[in-house]
């Protein structure tokens, strides 16, 4: 501490840096200039680069023609734009809202003081290491109309057979329905949450007649909203991201039921070549993600508590 | 534990009552969790038949293991491993050396101008990738790089924000009069970084090592987008050839492979679970 204090006297003397401070300074960048670098080629670059290609009309082959907003009205009279959206929209209520439920009440049960509970967190957890294609291909099966375990357990059951990722109803659920099997990283967050709240704050309730429910409504969802608040933020960015899944899966079929917003930027852009569309739509999207993410905290105030201050 | 002592017999039943509902739902919730992963292994073990039968089988027999031979053969998955290997192998190593740099001199130097470059590190955790994916090709293209490894682990080298934020956060908990001491006694910056703080923070860079490692395992759209020929492909590229090619309905392959491509990483999550669940609870993101 003794160091902060004189620097702070330093500046207060001299406006301009001592030589130390000037080393220091020198060394904080040399420290952070790949980070720098980084930024400048590989996230603000393409950032500001992405939209300049949004407003041409290019296929990287040839150079690439000035076309103004062009590719922006295109865009809002593409039919496929409206659809993807649609479809993107579906699968993000879809799994922002069965992810972050089921993942809290994941933790919630995994919270209890029960004996034998650990191995529990670990068999919870483990779901979310098996991802990526190994995982999209284990559903693949398991989807299988014919073979696949679901519809043998679902006919066992006595409920017909469904045509999973082959029917248009009946697709998107079951995208949105193999991504609840992964919730064990949030479920983690939660416990971490859970466990930071005050057992002196349980304590007092039962001592005056709550009982489990109102606990959990009046202590439990407050002390931990934040939590909820941020886990509910990132979800719905990386849910409007999904790509993975309807590639490998469906193709976007049938019938487009799939075709999800990242899956048709891809398309344009890799497979149709059409770069200037396609940086429309990724600017598009950071549009729509920035206002999501500042609505949702906009929203914030009527139900995230903070317990110190503000 | 903080447990009110039961004092009737009514409320002691009332408890174990509520431990066996309990214990029953998370069991349930356990069952439904693990049995995806028992249906990968007993499916791998089948033969084509078992793969087919119609009231299917829970477990193989006898459980064939001449599929995981079979598949790996079917394709150049060797040549697959060793992309992969090469790939997550240096983008692990970019990440663990460079991001702790770049933490480090956000945790340690002071500069005018930190806190807003700090800002735009966790403004920059917020952009999608595919919002830069293609400037981004047409850089690596410009380059030549399209069609080789390169893009899938130069990026790497220059740190990645989720990873320079954890670390940091991490090197905030180490005392400041240690670094303080060391400088007295005439280290240099560098050496505080190096002979310091990293020893100190190994399990931080477990955590960003392992978290790298999945992630660079596991990518799929990059080498999508820059990887053509068939040389090249990582195994989440070749396994997705594979699966493609052989069609229809021979699973009891493709999932022989797929066991043997999530192997690292398994044996990984048994050795190092704390790790995983330190990365996720000390940021509270996710990797």
């Amino acid at each position: 501490m003794r160091r902060e204090v004189t620097s702070k006297e330093k500046k207060l003397r001299h406006p301009k840096l001592s030589k130390l401070a000037r080393k220091e300074e020198l060394e904080f960048y040399l420290f952070i200039s790949p980070w720098i670098i980084g930024f400048v080629f590989f996230t603000g670059g393409p950032i500001i680069a992405s939209f300049l290609i949004s407003l041409t009309n290019w296929s990287i082959l040839s150079a690439p023609q000035w076309t103004g907003l062009t590719n922006y009205t295109k865009l809002f009279t593409d039919p496929i734009f409206y659809r993807v959206l649609l479809n993107t929209a579906y699968y993000s209520c879809g799994s922002v809202s069965l992810g972050v439920g089921g993942s809290l009440i994941a933790g919630l049960l995994l919270n209890q003081r029960l004996p034998g509970l650990r191995v529990f967190r670990t068999i919870y957890y483990l779901p979310t290491v098996i991802a990526g294609i190994p995982m999209v291909l284990l559903f693949l099966w398991l989807y299988n109309p014919s073979y696949g375990l679901f519809n043998y357990v679902l006919s066992r059951l006595g409920v017909g057979k469904v045509g999973w990722l082959w029917d248009e109803n009946w697709a998107m659920p079951a995208i949105i329905l193999m991504n609840l099997w992964r919730i064990g990283g949030n479920m983690i967050i939660f416990l971490a949450a859970l466990h930071g709240v005050p057992q002196s704050l349980y304590d007092a309730a039962r001592a005056d007649g709550a009982n489990f429910w109102h606990q959990f409504i009046y202590i439990t969802l407050p002390m931990i909203s934040p939590i909820i608040f941020l886990v509910v933020v990132i979800s719905t960015i990386a849910s409007f991201q999904v790509f993975l899944e309807p590639y490998v899966l469906t193709e976007g079929g049938p019938a487009n039921a799939t075709l999800t917003y990242v899956l048709y930027l891809y398309r344009n852009g890799f497979q149709w070549w059409k770069v200037g569309y396609a940086s429309t739509m990724a600017w598009i999207l950071l549009v729509i993600l920035l206002s999501l993410t500042g609505i949702q905290f906009k929203l914030a105030r009527y139900w995230v508590y903070y317990a110190e201050g503000k | 534990m903080v447990s009110i002592a039961p004092k009737t017999s009514t409320k002691q039943l009332r408890e174990i009552l509520r431990g066996t509902i309990l214990y029953g739902l998370i069991c349930l919730g356990a069952a439904v969790l693990i049995i995806p992963i028992f249906w990968m292994v007993s499916s791998s073990l089948k033969s084509w038949s078992e793969v087919l039968a119609v009231p299917l089988t829970w477990l193989p027999h006898p459980p064939k293991w001449s599929n995981y031979p079979q598949g790996w053969t079917a394709l150049p998955f060797n040549t697959f491993l060793m992309n992969s290997c090469l790939v997550t192998g240096l983008a692990v190593l970019g990440d663990v050396v460079v991001s702790s740099l770049v933490a480090f001199g956000f945790a340690r130097l002071r500069s005018r101008k930190s806190t807003f470059l700090f800002m735009m590190v966790l403004a920059t955790m917020m952009i999608p990738y595919q919002v830069i994916i293609i400037p981004q090709f047409i850089l690596f293209k410009f380059l030549g790089w399209v069609d080789s490894l390169k893009p899938l682990f130069v990026p790497a080298f220059f740190g990645w924000p989720f990873f320079i934020f954890l670390l940091r956060q991490f090197f905030m908990t180490i005392p400041r009069e240690l670094d303080d001491a060391a400088r007295i006694d005439g280290c240099s910056t560098w050496r505080i970084y190096w002979n310091i703080m990293l020893p100190l923070c190994k399990p931080a860079l477990a955590t960003v090592a392992i978290f790298s490692f999945i992630a660079n395992w596991n990518n799929f759209m990059a080498p999508l987008i820059y990887i053509s020929s068939q040389a090249k492909y990582t195994l989440p590229l070749g396994l997705n050839l594979f699966s493609g090619r052989i069609g229809g309905t021979q699973y009891h392959l493709v999932m022989a492979v797929s066991v043997l491509t999530l192997l690292p990483i398994i044996v990984m999550f048994s050795f190092a679970q704390k790790y995983f669940i330190r990365g996720i609870t000390l940021t509270g993101i996710k990797g």
